[in-house]
């Protein structure tokens, strides 16, 4: 017996030593280079609403809270502390206390205190001073009433109704802490924070270069010395750049499924991954003007849609059918797929067109009367295309449609105008929570929400699942209010695509967020093994 | 000249206003999302709200002065973005010309010489290759043999230390973009040296017992360049297109990839002043190339 344990032991011993022996041990030093899509606006995060500021910014700053930066689906169970070394709730749901760390300063010295974490939500609510130039999330902050702070290292924020799924907007990559100090115009320019990497400089169209914060609070953290992110605007080029070892890694979430085939080919060590980004492609029908302020038209028309083919054609298979919230297994919120099939459209196709055709024909229109519309759409590939592929779909339901294409400034303009009557639009969800997909692109008076879908019953449900604190029961309320959502046709959801990231194997810690593609850029523990 | 330019100003400042939208429609669109109020503070910020004739006075008045204004973009001072581009397109374009001219004027001088031989042949498939052949897709090809043939990429990812490594960053892409421009100096002087050898001169030269080559350099080609010459200085301005492709390609951040940047984000300091810089070339290198006539042919400085 004894034997057998020693042993067994030993083999346990042997194979744990060579486990840590191909994990190896962390290293400091050297600079990750990532080749970066294009020119950035500027890397104030809260100024802007695309993961091209988040990628190369989300290292300068910290947050309260934060997604586990090495668990890929975010949720509420993978929220853990950053700047807030805990945080507690009232017994009435109404107040959120965060206790914060301890001798944290930012870049230039200064120290963060609890004046910083209300100056940053004051500057959301629009209540400071300084204003930003534009606000994109400040929506996603009015259930905060005030920010208080008792003494320099608690803060609480007080709110109007409880609305569990607030630590999840603070703990995503796109609610940093920003410094009192610093003006939003210097943030925009030459920011300030209290994150692993300090800013070097941003050069338009040339690159964006960050380098180690020796003092960061996290002892011993970062590893590297420094990220540099080369701007190659040209995909070809960068993908080569990438081959050739020029850069360490692509750009996060760019690669499609066929270049990673291409990649794989010529560089067999690569490391790639393939996952959804939580960004929908979805229809959009201006409900006022007729003859799409008919219901039973634009019933026809998500009748009409083959969601199947949309992936194959556009993305080859690399894409999930699904409501507004990200499907499963990625997605935590999205619908489970029998669910999804009880829904009219999502079913069997050509039982669907029939039925679309029926309606149509009853309305007046056959296949020698088409109903005549413009598809409007930004005029970027990645809106062009699924717009091309509608057109042939509504083609078997006596619509014949013609692209629109619109100079990409023009486009939410266009749209906000309501000068429209059939658009497709993409829309990125920063997290993966029913409250900013619901409020933002679906609540009555929303800008964004571009159909002017307004349902005074479902904001009530919008309202009533925010407030649920059990998960399960709140799964349940979501997963009816997206059926009811795609039952109205408020915005057909047409699919969410899939896309990936490819590294060189000597990048170590990496991990890519698989429900999100604004959260996990932090890269405090990556590090590079040469 | 002056005349000319204050054309071009006003062409280019009307021509921008004329295009669909400005910096805060572009700056809200990123966002998804159109905020009148904020969109309206913005353009007063800036001083798009403004009337436009105060606004083309304020940046020629600026301009006079030596003040550009700031890029809305980047919100640093525009001459700071804009010079340190300048050396680096320079570079390339020099390097690009430096190409077209060395390898087009003595190969459009072979294939005359040599007309109806084999090489002549070859030269005017490489010459017709060269004028149909996108740059953008000559680049990428380069791009892609050197990776699968030397593991290596000659893109620009920082700047390059040395003449040397300046040289060989700046040549693969100054041969890519004046490929286009050798083949038409080649076609060109070879059908202009090709009319000049017919020449009563050239036969008399020849009669007179004139080594080829001095008949072929020094009588015949000295007649033959100026239409070339012409063609030369039009060639300099025409490379910013070129370069704007391989300025992309090989991720050189020059003038004309700004340019396109600039015009994307509406950008007006930047791209108005970017392309008064490129008129002024432009009108500047054809006064030089008229000078150049009278050196080349005398006759021309006689008749003034």
């Amino acid at each position: 017996m004894n034997t057998k344990l020693g042993a067994l032991t030993l083999v346990t011993f042997a194979f744990a030593t060579l486990m840590f022996a191909q994990a190896g041990e962390p290293k400091h030093g050297g600079i990750l280079r990532i080749y970066h899509r294009e020119t950035p606006p500027s890397l104030s995060i809260h100024e802007e609403a695309t993961f091209s500021v988040n990628i190369p910014a989300m290292g300068l700053y910290n947050n309260l809270v934060v997604y586990d930066q090495h668990k890929p689906q975010n949720s509420m169970g993978t929220i853990v502390p950053e700047l807030a070394d805990s945080w507690s709730v009232s017994s009435d749901n109404l107040a959120l206390t965060f206790r914060l760390h301890q001798g944290v300063r930012w870049h230039d010295g200064q120290p963060f205190t609890s004046k910083d974490v209300k100056c940053t939500f004051d500057l959301l609510q629009g209540k400071a001073k300084d204003k930003f130039r534009k606000n994109p999330r400040k929506d996603l902050f009015n259930n905060i009433v005030e920010v208080t702070t008792n003494g320099d290292f608690e803060v609480t924020l007080h709110l109007k109704r409880p609305q569990p799924s607030l630590i999840a907007m603070l703990a995503s990559g796109y609610t940093p802490v920003y410094p009192c100090h610093v003006s939003p115009a210097q943030m925009r320019t030459n920011p300030i924070g209290t994150g692993p990497f300090k800013f070097v400089e941003f050069k338009q169209n040339e690159s964006i270069k960050l380098a180690k914060n020796e003092n960061y609070w996290k002892k011993g953290l970062p590893y590297l010395d420094g990220i540099e992110f080369t701007i190659i605007s040209n995909r070809a080029t960068a993908v080569l750049a990438f081959v050739a070892g020029k850069v360490d890694m692509t750009f996060p979430t760019e690669m499609t499924k066929a270049l990673i085939a291409d990649i794989k080919k010529q560089d067999a060590t690569a490391i790639c991954e393939i996952g959804p980004i939580n960004v929908s492609t979805n229809l959009i029908v201006n409900r006022e003007n007729p003859p799409f302020n008919n219901v039973e038209v634009r019933k026809a028309m998500a009748l009409a849609l083959d969601r199947k083919a949309f992936i194959d054609i556009i993305y080859q298979g690399a894409g999930d059918v699904g409501g507004t919230l990200l499907p499963p297994p990625e997605g935590v919120w999205g619908m489970p797929p029998e669910l999804l099939k009880t829904i009219p459209g999502y079913g069997d196709v050509q039982k669907d067109r029939e039925q679309a055709r029926a309606i149509m024909t009853k309305l007046g229109y056959g296949s020698n009367n088409p109903l005549k519309i413009k598809v409007s759409t930004r005029n970027l590939a990645t809106y062009r295309d699924p717009a091309v592929v509608l057109i042939d779909q509504l083609k078997t339901i006596y619509i014949d449609a013609e692209l629109d294409p619109v100079e990409s400034s023009q486009w939410f303009a266009k749209v906000a105008r309501n000068d429209y009557s059939v658009g497709l639009n993409l829309t990125g969800n920063g997290i993966d929570d029913p409250d900013q997909a619901f409020y933002e692109n679906y609540a009555c008076g929303s800008e964004r929400n571009y159909t002017h879908y307004c349902n005074k019953e479902l904001e009530a449900l919008f309202d009533k699942q925010s407030v649920e604190t059990d998960v399960e029961k709140r799964k349940k309320m979501v997963w009816d209010i997206d059926k009811k959502l795609q039952e109205d046709v408020a915005r057909p959801i047409l699919l969410h695509a899939r896309s990936g990231t490819c590294w060189k194997p000597y990048v170590k810690n990496m991990t890519i967020m698989s429900n999100s593609a604004y959260n996990g850029y932090r890269y405090e523990d990556v590090w590079l093994d040469k | 000249m002056l005349l000319t330019l204050f054309g071009i100003s006003l062409l280019i400042f009307t021509m921008l206003r004329l295009v669909p939208g400005n910096i805060a429609d572009i700056v809200f669109n990123a966002a998804g999302m159109i905020d009148v109020a904020e969109k309206a503070k913005l353009e007063k910020e800036l001083g798009l709200d403004r009337p436009i004739p105060v606004q083309y006075v304020e940046w020629v008045s600026g301009l006079a002065r030596g003040d550009l204004g700031y890029s809305y973009v980047s919100e640093k001072p525009a001459i700071d973005e804009i010079l340190p581009r300048i050396p680096i397109t320079a570079k390339l374009a020099g390097l690009a010309l430096l190409f077209a001219v060395t390898f087009g004027v003595p190969l459009g001088v072979i294939s005359a010489v040599k007309q109806n031989t084999t090489l002549d042949y070859v030269l005017r498939v490489i010459s017709l290759s060269g004028l149909s052949l996108p740059s953008f897709w000559l680049g990428l090809l380069i791009l892609m043999a050197f990776v699968a043939y030397f593991g290596a990429i000659p893109i620009y990812t920082n700047p390059p230390k040395g003449f040397w490594n300046t040289l060989w960053l700046f040549s693969i892409p100054a041969m890519a973009v004046g490929f286009r421009s050798s083949a038409l100096v080649m076609r060109l002087t070879r059908s202009s040296m090709l009319e000049v050898l017919r020449q009563d001169y050239i036969r008399t030269a020849r009669a007179k017992g004139a080594p080829a080559r001095t008949v072929n350099y020094r009588h015949a080609l000295r007649n033959a360049l100026l239409p070339v010459v012409t063609v030369i200085g039009i060639e300099a301005a025409f490379l910013m297109g070129g370069l704007i492709v391989t300025e992309t390609v090989f991720n050189i951040p020059g003038v004309a990839r700004f340019l396109v940047e600039a015009i994307r984000w509406r950008d007006y300091p930047i791209v108005q002043n970017l392309v008064m810089f490129v008129a002024v070339v432009a009108v500047s290198i054809n006064f030089l190339i008229d000078l150049l006539y009278a050196v080349l042919d005398p006759r021309i400085r006689y008749a003034s």
